[in-house]
Formats: C-alpha cells, structure tokens, sequence
C-alpha cells in the first residue's frame, strides 16, 4: 500500500512539473493573444494584467491592413503548398531508387545526401542567389521551386530518409510478383509503393509546408522584393507600419504599441494554428512513423 | 520500328544488376541534378568567391583573384563579425546540450502512464509548427517570452558572484528557458518514441535483480537511446546555426551586396561560420558516437 502511495505521489510530482513546463510552453502564445486585445488603455494600465478590460479589435484591423492579409495569405499559401508537394514527389522517387535498387556508388551518394543536411546554407546561398540572378529569376518562385523539384529544398534529405525508411521496409518478393504479372517499373512505384507510403507522404506534405511556410532567410533574399509572404510581412513590419502611419500623425491611438504587433504575429500564426488543431495526430506521431528509432 | 527493336535487343543483353543500377539512377536522377546544380556547384563556387574580388558589371560579374584578403579583413578590420560570430556560437554551443538534457528529461516523464499526456505531447510540439524568425522576433521585443524576471532571484545573484565561466552557463539557461524550451519539440517526441521502444522484459529483468529506477536509467534507458543523442544533437545543431535570427545570419546577409565587396566578403564569412559549425558537429559526433567495445 504504502510502495502504491508511493508511487502516486511520485506521478502527481511528474504531472505538476509537465503542467509548470507546459505552462513556459505556452506563455509566450498566451501573452500575445491577450496583448492584441488590449487597447492603448489596457496596456499601460498596471492593474490589467491578463484580462482586457473590453472586447477591442482594433488592433487586428490596423494589424491586417499593415500586413495586406488578403495578399500574403495568398502568396504564403502557394508558396508553401506548392514547394510542399514538389518536395514530397522528388523525395518520394529518390527515395525509392534508393531503398528499391542496388547501384554502383550508392553509398558515395547516400554519404553526399547526408551531407546536404549537415552543410549550413549559408554556404550555397550567395552561388545560388548569382545563379537565379544570371537567369533572371530573381523575385519569381522558382528559386523556391526548383531546388524542392531536384530533392535540395528545405531539409529534403530527412524527406527522403524517410522515404527511404518506409521503401526499404516491405519485401522485394511483392515487387516481383508484380513483374511477373507485367507491371512496368513505374507502374509498380505508383501503385504499390506509392499507396504503402501514404503516411510518409502525409508527414513529407504537412512538414514541408510549415517548414517553407516559416522560412524567411532563404526566400526574403530569392523573392522578398515581388513576392511577401505573411511571415516576410511581419519581418517588416515596424517599417511598413510607420509608412501607413507616420509618426507625425500623432494621436496615440496611432503609435505603434504591442498590442498591434501581437496582433500581427497572431495573425501570421493563425493558419498553421489550425492547420495543427485539425491535423495534430499526424504532426505529433509522425516521429513514431518515420522509423528514425529504429524498429 | 527496326530501331526500337535493336534497342530491345540491346537491353536484353543487359544482366539484372546493370538493368537494376540503370533503374536505380533513373529515380535518383533528380536528385544527382539538383546536387550537382544547388549544391556542388555553388559550394565549390563560393569557396573561389571567397578568395575573389568581385565587380558587377552590366554584361555580368567579373572575378578577381584576391586570395584570403576577404578572409584576412574579417578578422582584423571587421568590428561586427566577431560579436556576431561569437554571439551564434555561443548560442549553438550552449543551446544544444541544454535542449537535449530538457527534451530527454521530459520525454522520460511523458513515458508514465497518466491521463491526458497526449495532450502534454501536442503542446510541446507546438512551436514546431509556429516559429519562424519573424515570430521568434517579434516575441522577443515584446517581451512575451520574460515568464521570469530572473534579476528578481537572489538566485540570479548567486550565480553572478560566481567565476564567470562557472556561472554564465546557469545565467545563460535563466535567459533563454523558453526559447531552449521552444527548440526542443522535435527531440522530445524523437527520445519518446525510442524509449517507447525499449524492451520492458529488461526492464522487468534489472527489477526483479533489484535495480533502483536511478540505476535502471542509467544501465537500460540511456545506453539504449544513445544513437538517439546523437541524431538529435546533429538536428538541434543545424537548426539552431540556421535560424534566421541568428546574429550571424543576419550579418551575412546584410553584408551581401556591400559596395566594393559584393557577394565575395559575404560568402568568406558564410565559410568561416559553417567551418565551425561543422567542427561542432563533428565534436558532437566524436563524443555521443557508438564506442565498439
């Protein structure tokens, strides 16, 4: 009985310390929603601490204007989307010769894919950006676009890894049998391969998308100039908020105050914040899947 | 038709292994490209940038060689590079061991049975999904990630009064609990599906011998996630070098068309950033490595 105590109160001590670090967790998130409620009044006000004193929606309309929401949403959604899903496909197929073939020099190039990821960007980011300049795709997508299309977009070698992982780890007999009945090589990719992965595809799409929807340093400098994705907008925002409304314009309501900014990076937050609530199952136990522990 | 039919005759004389590397090459195809073309090339390329001077002219840029001149001005006239490259290694180098004591610490509570760890689970993965540089920032001049002061401690104190690289670890820990915390998402779920992994009949076997949970942690759990170490050291470390944040980053960037120096300069610091980030990498490697007894 007294062991059972025992190890009761050792649980209850673990589940307080999980709530106190789930709390660090999600102060940070906590604070900016109630921070972009708060009018001018709320923020300077002491006795207001969590609560606003009154529903104020202010800031997100000053916030969305500054942001031009309507147009960075767009340009965050095609520019995330699209990269995602030439991601998974090139990763899926590379993958696939990987696991599925054996091939002279497969282990140089497997050591030269690992090593993709471990070299920092910074390395290849002034070549690349002389490259895309020489054929005028400066401020277009494709220096997004065509990297995730070659297997060298954002962390595509834990893509293709994965691939890898999930490819490798069903029989080459059901290959064979498929051969036998006449399947073509690509035939067989599509349709056994292909539909054994769809978890791997479903991590693949969901990670590239919140990866290349976050990423700013790479893409600020490609396309930032033509084409502003929600996060790039919030980058700028300082700047672009004193344009709107000049500091001479100096009623206090229009001074740029946190509230307005939590506002802002609320909203750049908000689509992946759903698409988390509607999809966490996949995000959270894809790890499990990707066999990265080893079965 | 008399061709198609020359070729057939010409892949039927291939063996199985020549048919099965041809195949294999043509799903990799894409890959081999586009190392060839996003990763070999500007690596090689930026190496000779490093050591050029660079002018751009309306036909295109033009190179000059100028050997380690960009490398040696870094050094001696640079007044931000230093701060910068220190303030990012700092950051790497602290970071990484405290985000993977932390997320194996909370990996091993998240692996009791109680209610509502799933729940636990979606919040620390959270940031994950979040956080860009932007967001990072803006959080960070709003002081939305301060959830505590920690000059208010008479602990804080303590530490100070402490020889400084004794104690500017701990300072460094009560500065940047959250963002550590918030790095940590990946590798918590990582170390919770390895130790989920673990055979409980070992377990079961060093109880009935009479091991404390202590002892157990140390002679099952760890030994069995140790390849888990490392991959995550390897991944928090090329996370946090490439943050857009980072000091260094923002150095490199910023410097990247300055007159006189365009791409060159930029892309020299750029190699002395990544020649260390790889040495810590490889010092990663070399210590959490599989020791062959």
């Amino acid at each position: 009985m007294s062991k059972r105590l025992k190890e009761n109160i050792f649980k209850a001590f673990i589940i307080l310390l999980l709530l106190i670090i789930g709390f660090a967790y999600l102060y940070p998130l906590a604070f900016m929603i109630s921070t972009s409620f708060m009018d001018v009044d709320d923020l300077v006000n002491p006795t207001v601490q969590w609560i606003p004193s009154k529903l104020y929606l202010e800031n997100f309309k000053i916030a969305s204007k500054v942001l031009d929401v309507k147009n960075s949403l767009l340009n965050s959604i095609i520019m995330a989307g699209v990269p995602a899903i030439l991601q998974t496909i090139s990763s899926a197929l590379i993958g696939y010769g990987f696991a599925r073939y054996e091939f002279p020099l497969k282990k140089l190039w497997f050591a030269l894919l690992l090593f993709t990821f471990l070299l920092p960007v910074q390395v290849t980011l002034i070549p690349k950006y002389i490259m895309f300049s020489s054929y005028g795709m400066i401020n277009t997508p494709f220096p997004s676009f065509l990297p995730a299309l070659f297997g060298q977009g954002i962390r595509s070698a834990i893509f293709i890894l994965i691939f890898y992982q999930f490819f490798s780890s069903y029989p080459k007999s059901i290959d064979e049998a498929a051969q036998i009945d006449g399947a073509g090589h690509f035939t067989i990719f599509m349709k056994i391969a292909i539909p054994m992965s769809i978890p791997a595809i479903v991590v693949s799409l969901l990670f590239s998308f919140v990866w290349y929807w976050n990423e700013t340093y790479l893409s600020g400098l490609f396309f930032g100039n033509a084409i502003q994705t929600l996060p790039m907008k919030l980058q700028s925002f300082v700047d672009a908020y004193s344009r709107m409304y000049p500091v001479s314009d100096a009623s206090l309501a229009n001074r740029l105050n946190e509230g307005i900014r939590m506002a802002a990076t609320l909203i750049t937050i908000i689509p992946l914040l759903i698409l988390y609530a509607l999809l966490q199952k996949q995000f959270v136990e894809s790890i499990d899947r990707t066999g990265i522990t080893g079965e | 038709m008399k061709n198609s039919k020359k070729e057939k005759s010409f892949v039927s004389k291939l063996t199985i292994h020549q048919k099965s590397a041809i195949r294999g090459y043509m799903f990799l195809l894409p890959w081999i490209i586009g190392f060839i073309v996003f990763t070999a090339f500007p690596f090689f390329y930026s190496i000779y940038l490093s050591m050029s001077r660079v002018t751009i002219t309306p036909t295109g840029i033009v190179t000059q060689w100028n050997g380690f001149n960009n490398y040696w001005d870094i050094f001696t006239k640079d007044v931000d590079f230093l701060p910068a490259l220190t303030d990012s290694i700092v950051f790497v180098g602290l970071s990484t061991p405290l985000i993977i004591v932390a997320s194996l610490l909370i990996a091993l509570m998240l692996n009791k049975q109680f209610k509502g760890r799933t729940v636990f689970r979606a919040i620390y993965f959270l940031p994950v999904i979040i956080m860009s540089g932007p967001v990072l920032s803006e959080l960070l001049a709003n002081k939305a990630v301060n959830i505590i002061q920690p000059t208010k401690f008479a602990i804080y104190e303590f530490f100070r009064s402490l020889p400084l690289n004794l104690g500017a670890p701990i300072l460094y820990l009560f500065d940047k609990i959250i963002i550590i915390l918030w790095f940590s998402g990946v590798q918590i779920l990582i170390f919770l599906a390895g130790i989920q992994k673990i055979d409980k009949a070992l377990y079961e076997a060093a109880q009935i011998d009479g091991a404390s949970s202590w002892v157990i942690f140390w002679k099952i759990t760890l030994p069995q996630i140790r390849p888990l170490i490392l991959v995550n050291a390897i991944y928090t470390i090329v996370d946090l070098a490439t943050f857009p944040t980072n000091a260094i980053n923002v150095e490199i960037s910023s410097k990247m068309f300055q007159t006189g120096r365009v791409y060159s300069y930029s892309a020299a610091m750029s190699w002395i950033y990544s020649l260390i980030i790889l040495a810590i990498l490889g010092v990663a490697f070399l210590i959490l490595r599989e020791r062959k007894n």
